[in-house]
């Protein structure tokens, strides 16, 4: 499987990678750990006449913890989420996340960013990223700008960023100890049939703040705000969770696929939202 | 779809040695590997970045070349299962791998044993679930996995024995 031809640019600067896109503007892709890109170029489902290779780009590398802050730059690869002390110290979920993506030759290519920005439902990190109140940075024409995560993603493969920008990193505040992402897969390298992301921060032995998201059960990420309420106040107890995951499965919108029918989906569904939800609170 | 024939030169080292390609930018890393350098230790098994046949070691970390262009990696350091023997003979790896039949028909042999050896590297005394999450992104249609994991246990024991002799 050989992709159609293209012209290659390796651009050092971000200034100049953002020139490139404003030249070729729909044309032009951006590259970074290629491993969903380069598949779909391979399999010609991806027509790019201009790939630009963001791995030259300082400004892209990186990972800045300041106090409860973390600044992850988008070219980060899933490797260096999971080796990295200060995303296990500041947000261990991205590491608890990370290590059940892909195998091992795939996340030492595969980069945060290019899986957040690429707006694949089947991705693990949006979800994770909603769960989080993450901000994405995007740098454009125009200069940078923020967008929250929980605004990003407005279908499949369609996100709030614009043709000419490129998402350079993100920015999370630290969560609370309770947290959890659980997945459930066929096999290694497999997108989730189902998966959840769980914080839980508990005071006085209730639930102080719970956040919910699943991934790969609708065309975008699911951040469910009222399923999250749904633990408040309690000590996540049976009715609590229960009553969550019950709004949980009517905020999702699974299709069927190779991975099952809907019926199934929802079933999964509910059994990975309820481990993540234990997992979280025993660690809370 | 344009089928542009622009071609580029990039820079590799592979095993050592230094090397000046001319190709196409669509080029992928495996095909520069096995057919402009002769290199065809790197398998080409599923070419969907499954089951990791092609994979090799560039600047430090195990990637899948059906997956990556040679044009991403211009100016690299990379060691194929050909540079992974010592002067003298077999690496350990390759030893534990013929005395603990690690292998079979062995078209994923190269590519497991390049990965092997970046993940004994990274964590030397591995346990077997490791080892076992460790090479997971390298598919085995005949052993069935065990020999290889006993492979790779054995060669990090006598590696760590070596070590200690040495010292």
């Amino acid at each position: 499987m050989i992709p159609g031809g293209f012209e290659y640019h390796r651009p050092d600067s971000l200034a100049a990678a953002v020139g490139v896109l404003r030249e070729y503007g729909d044309d032009a892709r951006v590259l970074a750990g290629g491993h969903s890109l380069i598949p779909m170029m391979k399999l010609r489902m991806a027509d790019v006449e201009h790939l630009i290779d963001v791995q030259d780009i300082a400004e892209m590398k990186g990972i800045c913890a300041e106090g409860d802050k973390i600044a992850i730059g988008a070219m980060t690869s899933q490797h260096e989420l999971i080796d990295s002390p200060e995303i296990a110290r500041v947000v261990p979920i991205l590491s608890e996340a990370a290590l059940q993506i892909a195998d091992p030759q795939v996340r030492y290519c595969g980069t945060i960013g290019g899986n957040v920005a690429n707006g694949d439902p089947g991705n693990d990190m949006p979800g994770v990223m909603q769960c989080l109140d993450a901000t994405f940075l995007l740098h454009g024409p125009d200069g940078p700008r923020e967008v929250a995560a929980r605004d990003f993603y407005e279908a499949a493969y369609t996100t709030a960023r614009d043709d000419e920008e490129i998402l350079t990193a993100i920015r999370i505040s630290a969560h609370a100890p309770g947290y959890a992402y659980e997945k459930q897969k066929r096999k290694i390298g497999d997108y989730a049939t189902a998966a959840a992301a769980v914080l839980i921060e508990k005071r006085d032995g209730l639930v102080a703040n719970a956040s919910i998201a699943m991934t790969n059960l609708s065309d975008v990420p699911v951040w469910s705000e009222a399923a999250g309420a749904d633990l408040f106040g309690t000590d996540c107890g049976p009715e609590a969770v229960a009553a969550a995951v019950d709004t949980m499965l009517g905020d999702i919108d699974p299709t069927e696929d190779n991975r099952g029918p809907v019926e199934f989906k929802q079933h999964v569904a509910g059994i990975i939202l309820r481990r993540a939800i234990a997992r979280a609170w025993s660690r809370a | 779809m344009s089928e542009t024939t622009s071609q580029m030169n990039i820079k590799l080292t592979v095993n050592g040695e230094a090397h000046e390609v001319t190709c196409e930018p669509r080029a992928l890393l495996i095909h520069v590997l096995r057919e402009d350098l002769n290199l065809t230790g790197p398998h080409i098994g599923c070419e969907t970045s499954h089951c990791g046949a092609c994979t090799v070691d560039l600047n430090g970390k195990s990637v899948k070349s059906c997956t990556l262009f040679a044009a991403q990696a211009d100016g690299a350091e990379i060691t194929t299962i050909e540079g992974i023997a010592n002067p003298d003979g077999m690496h350990v790896l390759q030893e534990m791998f013929r005395e603990h039949h690690g292998l079979q028909c062995g078209y994923c042999t190269p590519g497991m044993i390049t990965r092997a050896y970046r993940l004994l590297e990274e964590n030397p005394a591995p346990t077997e679930e490791e080892v076992r999450f460790g090479m997971s992104g390298n598919l085995c249609r005949c052993t069935g996995y065990q020999n290889i994991v006993k492979a790779v246990l054995a060669a990090s024991d006598q590696m760590a024995a070596q070590k200690e002799a040495a010292e």
